[in-house]
């Protein structure tokens, strides 16, 4: 089995990257918020919204996909309006890949944010408010940068994740080589010609190994997240 | 310009309905045991937590006033905050934790400021370090000079030193000591331990179950006369001054009552100086022993007897200071003591506190 990358493959990893990438940064100022808001505090409602924010997460992929053409197709409303107004379109893009991964991996980054800030003793915070510091200053000055390792691992697993996601990609953008052609998609269209195991099974191992290195890495960020705590 | 602090509570079973003040300088002591409310009052006031009714003045300056519909938000009240657990930001090196209230605060300390408070704590070699690798009491002094260098109107401790241990006490104490005598910071002392109050505190406040029992200097605490006082006397406390240096390597303390000779101290005449003299280092006897050991023969007289089990605690009074000894109730009944009568207290041990003003 040669290991060397046909130029379509490599067009694949390289796509895959950049709309995980892209997903995850999109996704990053949201989650953040949605953990901030549900962090340390109550408020009426919380358990529906606490539901709805990690639907993604149960939901099957391709009824995700569905959706995301339903709301964002060029003759939806908001997907018109996207397009007529901002030049935004979704579908058939590879902008559109993202925006689904970034859906679908949200869920992931919002609980580890989440989960991070309220390992951060609210006692800190206190004593930064005796100290002079304004509820954003306390924010960015203590809760944000000891709960940044949390976020990290955080973000690098959703990045992991959105790597594989393939049912909501293939229904919201199709299978467009260097497009919307991820790996999964790549193994996918692989299977499906004759003679295409091979490059399904290199395909498959290199999204293995990719898997391996970033929850490597998101588990170094982890450990240095043991700082927010007593 | 008194602190005044009033409030009402109520969390589950627990009431606190306390009011007291708080004289514009020096050390006052909240002092009670654990469960008494002593936290909840200090976070009233540091504005941590937000009491059901009551009110909160530094002078002139309303901090809370729930009748008005007052209420200054925690990071405007300028008051600095001692934990118990130091709670310094893991993230920071000592140096951005001291400086973390200071950046916020107007007006800023200027540099001498600064230096004054990292000479005073002996924070210099600790600078670049990170918490995690600090010692008990090396967190505490970081603790206290943040907490100075926001510029407080009023410094909270909260059992600042309940987290350490004998020997880490014993490395603190003299810094707040020092820190009493050179600041002309009104500080609240919160504390379970009357050892550490006998020794810092100017002003005593007595709490118990949520309520106020009682109020007055530590003289009259250490006496144990303290109105509703539900503590016993722990012997005497009182201001003293060096009279004289002698020949002979011992040093004359005087009192308002007479003298005391005491080890050799370095210190000038005319310095004045806390002493403390427990209830058990006090023998008496009814006339003056001419062949004993003790070099301080006090003549005092009887003010009250206040028998407690097998033991009873004789309070005298020596020219104008208030003493305490505590004597067994068989010794009583056979030297048959009386209110009012004279005795000779004989003075086995006195302990001199650091006092650094003039």
């Amino acid at each position: 089995m040669p290991l060397i990358l046909t130029p379509p493959e490599i067009e694949a990893l390289l796509l895959s990257l950049k709309v995980s990438g892209v997903a995850v940064a999109a996704a990053l100022p949201f989650a953040l918020a949605a953990a901030f808001a549900l962090a340390n505090r109550d408020f009426p409602g919380k358990i529906l919204v606490d539901g709805i924010l990690h639907l993604p997460l149960v939901l099957p992929p391709v009824a995700m996909g569905y959706l995301l053409l339903v709301l964002f197709g060029t003759r939806a409303p908001l997907g018109a309006f996207l397009l007529d107004h901002f030049g935004i379109r979704f579908v058939f893009s590879w902008t559109g890949a993202a925006l689904a991964a970034a859906v679908l991996t949200f869920p992931f980054q919002m609980r580890a944010i989440r989960l991070s800030l309220e390992s951060v003793d609210p006692g800190l915070a206190d004593a930064a408010r005796t100290l002079g510091a304004r509820p954003l200053d306390r924010f960015f000055s203590i809760t944000l940068p000891l709960a940044l390792p949390g976020i990290v691992a955080g973000s690098i697993t959703a990045f992991a994740a959105s790597l594989g996601e393939f049912g909501a990609i293939i229904t919201f953008v199709s299978n467009i080589p260097g497009e919307t052609r991820t790996l999964p998609l790549a193994i996918y269209t692989a299977l499906q010609a004759p003679g295409g195991d091979v490059v399904a099974a290199r395909l498959a191992a290199l999204s293995i190994g990719l898997a391996l290195v970033f929850m490597t890495l998101a588990e170094f960020a982890g450990r240095r997240a043991r700082w927010g705590t007593r | 310009m008194s602190i005044a602090v009033s409030l009402r509570h109520q969390a589950g079973a627990f009431t606190l309905d306390a009011a007291f003040h708080m004289p514009p300088t020096g050390v006052t002591a909240l002092f009670g045991p654990s469960g008494a409310g002593k936290t909840t009052i200090v976070q009233a006031i540091a504005g941590l937590i937000q009491p059901q009714s009551g009110r909160i003045a530094i002078g002139e300056r309303i901090l809370l006033d729930t009748g008005a519909g007052l209420a200054v938000p925690a990071h405007d009240r300028r008051i600095g905050y001692v934990f118990q657990d130091a709670r310094l930001f893991p993230h920071l090196t000592v140096e951005r934790n001291l400086l973390f209230g200071w950046r916020r605060a107007r007006p800023r300390a200027d540099g001498d400021e600064i230096a004054r408070v990292i000479a005073l704590l002996g924070l210099a070699p600790l600078l670049a370090r990170k918490p995690r690798g600090l010692s008990g009491g090396e967190k505490s002094r970081v603790a206290l000079g943040r907490a100075l260098l926001s510029r407080p109107a009023l410094l909270l401790l909260d059992e600042p030193l309940s987290a350490l241990d004998a020997a880490r006490k014993a490395e603190i104490l003299p810094y707040l000591e020092r820190l009493r005598d050179s600041a002309g910071l009104p500080m609240l002392y919160v504390s379970h331990a009357a050892e550490e109050v006998l020794r810092l505190a100017d002003h005593v406040v007595l709490l118990a179950g949520g309520r106020v029992t009682g109020e007055g200097s530590v003289f009259d605490f250490a006496a144990g006369d303290l109105d509703g006082a539900m503590v016993r006397a722990t012997g005497a406390v009182f201001e003293t001054r060096v009279a004289a240096q002698r020949e002979d390597g011992l040093t004359v303390l005087s009192f308002d009552g007479g003298e005391l000779l005491v080890s050799r101290l370095a210190r000038a005449v005319g310095t004045a100086l806390r002493v403390r003299i427990r209830a058990e280092d006090i023998l008496l006897a009814r006339l003056r022993p001419d062949s004993i050991s003790a070099n301080n023969i006090l003549e005092t007289r009887i003010t009250a007897i206040r028998p407690s089990g097998s033991e009873a605690d004789i309070h005298l009074r020596c020219g104008g200071t208030p003493l305490t000894a505590r004597i067994t109730q068989s010794s009583l009944a056979r030297l048959s003591l009386r209110e009012g009568e004279r005795v000779f207290a004989i003075v086995k041990s006195v302990t001199v506190d650091a006092r650094m003003k003039d």
